[in-house]
Parts: C-alpha cells; structure tokens; sequence
C-alpha cells in the first residue's frame, strides 16, 4: 500500500488520544470538616515536636546541646551498635524467611495457616513478656547466653527477628504473590539450576522491593527497640537516651529530634520504595 | 412534548479539559435513547449530568418540563444503574431493592409488596434474603436494575450494565432489560461502547465522539447513513478503497485503475483523493446486477471459516483489499490464489469519505 | 511429602527455641510455687492489690487510648483520603502516621514533658498569654491522664494506618447509589457507611487495645514506674526488685499474654468479616 492509501487509512483509524482525566469525579463535597481535621491533626502532631526543638536551644549558648550531642562519640556508637544489630537481625531474618515462604508457596500450601498463625504469635507475646521469657530460658544450662555479652547479642538479634517476624513474612510473601514461582522454578530446573541458584539467582532479586521494606521497617524497629535492649543490657541507642535523660537537660532533646528524624528517614524510604505496592497497612506498633 | 430535554449542556473541568462540548438532545416519555461511543467520548459524563453526580458548567437539564439542573442528585427522580452494580454489602437483595423507598419514609408493608414485585419482574422470585456476594454477576445486575426502579423514577439512567459481565450473559439480560423498560415505559438513558448492544436495544442512539454529538438517529439511520466518517467508522465494520476523483459533479471515479461512477456529485475536486466505504454485506462475487459497479482484482486470501468464506481481494495500483464474504457453496469452486476475479456492488451503497457526497435515500 | 517438610525446619526450630520454649518455660514457672510444686496459687494471688491494679490500670489506659485514638485516627483518616482535600496531604499524613506510630518510649515522653510538663512550653503560654494554670488546678503529665495523652501519639496514627484500606474500599458507587436512591448524607453514614466500615473499625481498635496493653517504654520513661501497670510490674520483676516473687511474675506475663491472645483471635474474626464486604 502506497503513501496515499495508508493517509487515508490513518485518517479513519485515528485513534482517539485523551488528555490526562481529572482523577476525581462527582460532584464536589463539602470540605470544611475535612480541612478542620486535618489542622487539628496536625496541630497536635506537631506541638510536641515543636516543644522538643524549643528546649533543645535552650542551652547556652543556643545550640550548644546539638553540637554536645553531634560531637558525643556515644551518641555515634550506640546508633552504629543498633545499625549492626539491625543490619544482622535483617539478614537472619531474610535467610530464614524467604526460603520457608517460598517454599510453603511451593511445596506446602497446606500449611500456610500454621505458618501465618505463628507469625501472628509476635503479637500475642509484648516485647516486656518475650524478654523476661528468654531471660528465665537462657540465663541458665543448656544455654546461658545471658552469661556473656556475645551470647546476650546472639539473643537480642533472635528477639528481633522476632518481633520483625510478622512485618517481614508479610513483605515477603506479598512479594511471592505477585511472580509466578511455579513457572520459574520449572524453568530453572529444566535449565538445571539447583535449589540454591534458584533462590538465590531468581527468588531473591525478584523480591528486592519487598525485602526493602521490610528491612527498612525492621531497621526502624530495631533503632527505636528500648524494652528488650534494655534488660539485656545492650549498648543500643534507645537505653542511651534513657541513660542521658536522667543526667542531661537539654542534651536528650537534642537526641530525641535526631532519633525521630531517623525514623522518619527510614520510613521516607520505605514509602518510596513501595510506591505501588498494596500493603501499606499495619506499619505501626509502638513500645 | 419532550420529556427528558437537555439543551447547551457542557462539561469543562478545571485546567480547561472539556469533556462534553454543546449536547442537546429531546428524548420522548418511553423512548430509549442510547448513547454510543469509544471510551473517553463524554457520554458517560453526560449521563451523571442528568444524574447529578457532576454539574453541567453551562447548561440545562429539564425532565418533564421541570428545570432540575441545579437540583442535588438525592433530589432528582431519575434511577441509575451502576456499571459496577453498586450493590450494597451489609444489606439483603430485599433491603437493597427497597431502600429507595425506606429513605422516602414509606411503611413496611408497602416496601414489601413493592420488593416482591419487582423480584418477580426480574425474575428472582423469593430470592429476597439473599446477600449480593452469594450472587452471580448477572443476577447482582438485575436487583440493581429493581433497586433503580422500586421508587418509580421518571426516568431510568443504565452506565454501561453489561460490561462486566460476561458474554452470555450480555446477549440475555440486555434482551430481558429491553422487555422491562417496554413494560413499563419507563423513559431510558443506556451508555454504551458496544455497538451492537445500541443498535439492537435502542428507538434512538447518540453517536459521541471526542465530547461532541456526531450523530442522531434510529439504529437504521445511523448505520445505513452515517453523516460523518466517525460514525460509520464506528458502527459496523468497513472496507475500505482509496479512489482518485475524476470529474467531481457527475461522481465518476479512479479506483485502481478502474472507472466507477458515484451516485450523485462528489464533494472533492477532481484530481484529489477520497476513499471508498463498502459495508461488507453489499459486495459479492462475480458481475451481479447489470446497474452494479464491477471492479477487478486478484485474490490475495482465502479463508475457510465454515459457514462463511472470506475472499480477500487485491485491487490493481494502491486502492487497496476488500473482504468480500460469501457463505459457503460446497457446489461452488473456491477462486484460487492469485486468480483474477470480479466483484460488484451496487452504486448507490457506497460511501465516499474524504469529500463527502450523500447517498440516495433508499428506495422501499 | 516427609522430607519436604525438611524445608521449613529452620523456621518452626528457630520460632521454637526464641519464641515457643521462653513463652512455656513461663507458663510453666506461673503453675509453680518456689519449692517447684504444682499450685494454681500464683493466678489466684493475682487478684491481690498491687496485682488486680495494675491490670485495671492497664486495660483502662488501653480502653481509653484505643477508643480515643480508634475515633480520632478514623477522622482524620476519612478527611484525607475521602474527604476531599488534595492527594499530597493524604501521602504527607500517611508517612507521618508510619512513623509517629513507631515513635515512643524516651524521645516521645521527653517531647510531651516538654509541651505540657510542668515547665513545657504550652503550659508556660497557657499560663503567660491566656492566664489559665493548668498544674495550679491539678493536672500533672505524670498522671493517667498524662500517660493517656502521651500513647494517643501513637495510638491516633496507627488507626489511621490501619484503617486507611477498609476507607479505600468504601466504593465511591455506594455513595452515588444512595443519593440517587434518595439518601441524605446522614443516611448514608447511618445505612450504609458505617455499618459496613465496623468490622474494621471494631477490628482496628481491637488492634490498638493490644499495642497501648503491651507498651513498656513509654509508661516507664514518663513515670519511671510510678503509674502502676502490668507490663511495669513485669519490668521490676527483671530488675529484681517488687514483687520478690518469681513464679507470680510468670503469672502475671501469662495473664498478659491470655489477654493479648483474646484480642488478636477477636481482631482475626472481625478482618475476616470485614474481608467479605469487598468482594
């Protein structure tokens, strides 16, 4: 077909373009409540963070207390002691979950209630009860990791892991949701890949997304951790708040903003890596 | 007298987008009237103006006389049926069916006898205490339809009901919502893209495109002649030639080499390019009547598709391939590949866009 | 199918050993008396004083947080995904409630100590500029009230994380239907709205019951364990000191953890009913 033919066939299939829809339609509501709650809300949230700045330039000179705190190795060591701490409990966590979930998808669906009941446990045990309870269990024969300060750490990643434990399966498998793990563990098998190429080669970076959350979401945690740091007396960043709250005046407002302003990082992250994905519900849980 | 009259009715949203541009149309008490047209064509946003969900920017909206343009949709007494069906979860079909009239303040016993006929009139008898999720597409539609008309509104509004439905389904319960309105010459509004569902349901359809009124007719008007490329672009399927005009007041034409002879005069100076719309029913094989146009070819394709088959014809220089259908001969030698043959149709049943000439009132 | 069991053994081994054994070594200790004999006398003992108070103590402050903030946090929730106000406030409340929900313990009493301690910065302007003394006519943030106001920080944005799907899933059609139908937005809400958004709003404060029942660092960086509640009984337990008696502190976690159980399986049944709402 020449030239001329194809014109006039493009003239009659022209497809229609739109331009971008308004997202919302109907007609328009009454916004004043709305508006109303939302300065209440924010009002409220905000007050406290504004206390909290105003004291911390307090000190004399004005921000002195910052300059303390920024310059207080402690501050510094505790924070990278959690981020270890966090950063291991991250790994044990995927290298323990992302094979079970896999492989519960897989090979066992029938178990996927008993799987999914115990990740729900986390919620019935408070960190104050799961710590007193791995205290009695391991401050004595077979185990005593309470004994010494590595055994004490091996215990406070496991308590993490832990209390992660719902966040992180859910990441996971929501992440196994969407590829066809069927259809891709064939294909490996017939290309002759084992088991561990396959989890390791094609699982796992296909779930990057969702770990990413969930190890943002544990690193969050782990950082903001007081209960269980605290009674197994760990050098972690929450009990070093605690401990300068009781002998500083200004100096713990100062580390107070900071310690919210990581938080707030790692959820930013959070937010924009899972940009896209449904489960955003039941990030919270304070201690 | 109109009943559902919409006069100057346009929708521009804020940042300047218009998505209806100067709709006016006068409907008859009982007519139903479909509007038709690809998505994005604005008449979907045409049917929530009338139902209030969206406030026409100029514009009026009257039913039965009554100016209800400036009315809040719980205020208007037009029923409309969901896409989605929009059934609500927390309650019986019962209680759905009959929640118009419970927020109307009528009493128990009139919600019920209502309800009880409008489940028989939809053919789901007894089904009343039932949820919506214990239901089947199809069947959710229809309580919505009863939901819609339990309060006797004047005038029924239907946005696209049997898209998500599936195919079956469709051809049945658009027959069976046909038969109610009928019944109860109930005024209808139907949004649809499906041409097919327009043109067998409608007295009259609204071909929109692009936010505008392309066209309205009966479903034999629209599709026997369209008035603009759009519209007979849209309803049914098209071949289509490209042809040079020869002399533009008495209709003769080049098509591939060939010379043919549009009734009537052509639109477009001569020397300059137009096509040619055949609809696929009007072309056969072979020389036809001696009045018919004849055009030669080669045969490009054959396909055997049963009871139909399809000769797909190559015309000589860049007019193009026209699909000519015939139904299946076992009598008959299929043409070979690459053999030379002849089509033909009748003169006054084509259509030349690009340069518009008017077709010949059929004769009968 | 035996050996592919193999597959998920590390998983039950390690929930076994951090989670499972800790959890029964207690419940064991709670059914034993300091000589290591069967008794039930540690749950019984439970209703003494000091005990039977802090439980109360505790399910009150958490009744109150989680009706508060389930209320709260629902409000604000609905204003900014379906109340009409421009998407970049409902991205900037949802992140902000991602992280206010896990912000707690020391940061978060020190922040309110110094809004509206007894030097905080409210306090001060409330007497200052509109002359009202709040501490001269009795409040004090180290109160019940105080430690209510502090959780609501957490509490009010942890509703409107989890609430925020159940609000998705509200179909815009369902309010369309009903005003065509008739309906006036009290209808509406009264008909339709609400009854079909309770499952998650009885679910969502169920949920939040629990998180306010199970907080520790929070109480007892306000108070220092001056507010009497059961999971700062259990911390002084560890520290040694209180109640002296190890096996009542195993009861005393047990009872925590029976009331946590009765909560999760009632948020279960209720996300379960509301899951059928969405089909």
């Amino acid at each position: 077909m020449t030239g001329q033919t194809d014109r006039l066939q493009a003239e009659l299939d022209r497809p229609t373009s739109w331009p971008d829809r308004p997202a919302r339609r109907g007609a328009p509501r009454k916004t004043v409540a709305s508006w109303l709650f939302l300065l209440l809300g924010v009002v409220y949230f905000a007050l406290p963070l504004v206390g909290t700045l105003i004291f911390s330039l307090r000190a004399k000179p004005m921000l002195s207390a910052w300059t303390d705190m920024l310059n207080d190795p402690q501050v510094w060591s505790t924070l990278g002691y959690s981020f270890v701490i966090g950063l291991i409990t991250i790994i044990v966590s995927i290298v323990l979950l992302v094979p079970t979930a896999f492989w519960v998808r897989l090979r066992l669906p029938r178990l996927r209630p008993i799987v999914e009941f115990v990740t729900l446990l986390p919620f019935v045990v408070p960190p104050i009860v799961l710590v007193f309870g791995l205290i009695t269990t391991f401050s004595r024969p077979p185990l005593p990791l309470t004994g010494t300060n590595l055994g004490s750490d091996v215990l406070l990643v496991c308590a993490y892991v832990i209390l992660s434990l719902p966040y992180m399966y859910r990441a996971v498998d929501a992440g196994l949701r969407t590829i066809d793990i069927r259809t891709l563990t064939e294909a490996c098998q017939s290309l002759g890949a084992g088991w561990f190429t396959i989890l390791w080669r094609v699982i796992l970076p296909n779930l990057r997304v969702s770990i990413l959350s969930g190890a943002f979401l544990t690193l969050a945690i782990v950082v903001g951790e007081f209960t269980i740091a605290n009674f197994l007396a760990r050098p972690m960043f929450a009990t070093y708040l605690q401990l300068i709250y009781g002998n500083l005046a200004y100096q713990p407002a100062a580390v107070a903003l900071i310690s919210f302003g990581i938080t707030w990082g790692a959820m930013g992250v959070i937010a924009l890596i899972g940009r896209g994905s449904q489960d955003k519900s039941e990030i919270g849980g304070a201690h | 007298m109109s009943y559902l009259t919409l006069t100057g009715v346009k929708k521009q949203f804020p940042g300047g987008f218009v998505a209806v541009a100067d709709f006016n149309l006068a409907m008859e008490k009982g007519e139903f009237v479909s509007f038709l047209g690809p998505s994005g064509c604005g008449k979907t946003t045409t049917l929530r103006m009338i139902a209030g969900f969206d406030q026409p920017t100029t514009g009026r909206v009257l039913i039965d006389g009554t100016d209800i343009t400036d009315r809040p949709p719980n205020r208007r007494n037009v029923g409309m049926v969901f896409q989605a069906y929009a059934l609500f979860p927390n309650m019986t079909v019962a209680a759905n069916i009959g929640f118009g009239l419970k927020v109307r303040g009528a009493d128990k016993a009139s919600i019920a006898r209502r309800t009880t006929e409008l489940l028989e009139l939809i053919g789901l008898p007894g089904k009343g205490n039932r949820y919506p999720w214990q239901m089947s597409g199809g069947q959710q539609q229809r309580v919505a339809l009863a939901r819609a008309l339990a309060f006797e509104p004047q005038v029924l509004l239907l946005d696209e009901p049997l898209s998500a439905l599936d195919a079956k389904i469709r051809v049945s319960l658009r027959a069976e919502i046909r038969a109610i309105q009928r019944k109860l010459g109930i005024t209808t509004v139907y949004v649809t893209h499906d041409q097919e569902e327009a043109l067998s349901l409608s007295d009259r359809i609204v071909v929109m495109s692009e936010g505008r009124i392309e066209q309205i007719g009966t479903p034999f008007e629209i599709y026997n002649f369209p008035r603009t490329p759009f519209v007979a672009r849209f309803v049914g399927t098209l071949n289509v030639l490209s042809a040079r005009v020869i002399d533009a007041t008495t209709g003769r034409l080049d098509v591939g080499g060939q010379e043919m002879r549009a009734t009537g005069a052509v639109g477009a100076a001569a020397g300059s390019a137009v096509s040619l719309a055949l609809r696929p029913e009007i072309l056969a094989m072979g020389d036809g009547e001696p009045d018919h146009v004849r055009l030669r070819g080669t045969v490009d394709e054959v396909t055997f598709l049963g009871a139909v088959v399809r000769i797909r014809v190559r015309l000589p220089g860049d007019a193009g391939v026209a699909s000519v259908d015939t139904f299946n001969n076992p009598h008959l030698a299929v043409p070979a590949r690459d053999s030379a043959v002849t089509f033909s149709f009748p003169a006054e049943a084509c259509l030349v866009l690009g340069g518009w000439c008017q077709t010949r009132v059929l004769s009968g | 199918m035996r050996w592919s069991l193999l597959g998920v053994f590390p998983f039950f081994a390690f929930a076994t050993m951090f989670l499972v054994i800790p959890t029964s070594y207690l419940v064991v200790g709670s059914f034993r008396d300091r000589a290591g004999n069967f008794t039930v006398q540690n749950y019984l003992n439970l209703s003494r004083p000091l005990t039977a108070n802090a439980y109360v103590t505790s399910i009150e402050i958490s009744l109150v947080t989680a009706i508060l903030g389930g209320i709260l946090g629902f409000l604000l929730a609905y204003a900014v995904i379906a109340g009409g106000l421009p998407t970049p406030f409902r991205t900037g409340i949802m992140t902000f409630s991602g992280v206010a929900s896990n912000f707690a313990g020391v940061p978060l009493a020190l922040a309110f100590v110094f809004t509206i301690g007894r030097t905080g910065f409210i306090t001060v302007f409330l007497n200052t500029v509109l002359g009202v003394d709040v501490y001269g006519s009795g409040f004090t943030i180290y109160s019940k009230l105080g430690l209510e106001i502090v959780y609501l920080y957490f509490q009010l944005p942890l509703m409107v994380l989890i609430i925020a799907p159940a609000i998705d899933g509200l179909k815009k059609e369902w309010r369309e239907a009903s005003e065509n139908a008739g309906a006036s937005t009290f209808q509406y809400w009264r008909l339709i709205a609400l009854p079909i958004l309770m499952p998650s709003l009885l679910g969502s404060m169920i949920l939040l019951f629990g998180n306010a029942f199970g907080a520790q660092a929070t109480a007892f960086a306000l108070t220092g364990g001056f507010i009497n509640l059961v999971t700062i009984l259990i911390g002084g337990q560890l520290s040694g000191d209180v109640l002296g008696d190890q096996n009542l502190g195993y009861a005393l976690a047990m009872g925590m953890v029976a009331i946590m159980a009765v909560t999760i399986l009632a948020y279960s049944w209720l996300a379960r009913r509301a899951e059928r709402w969405q089909r």
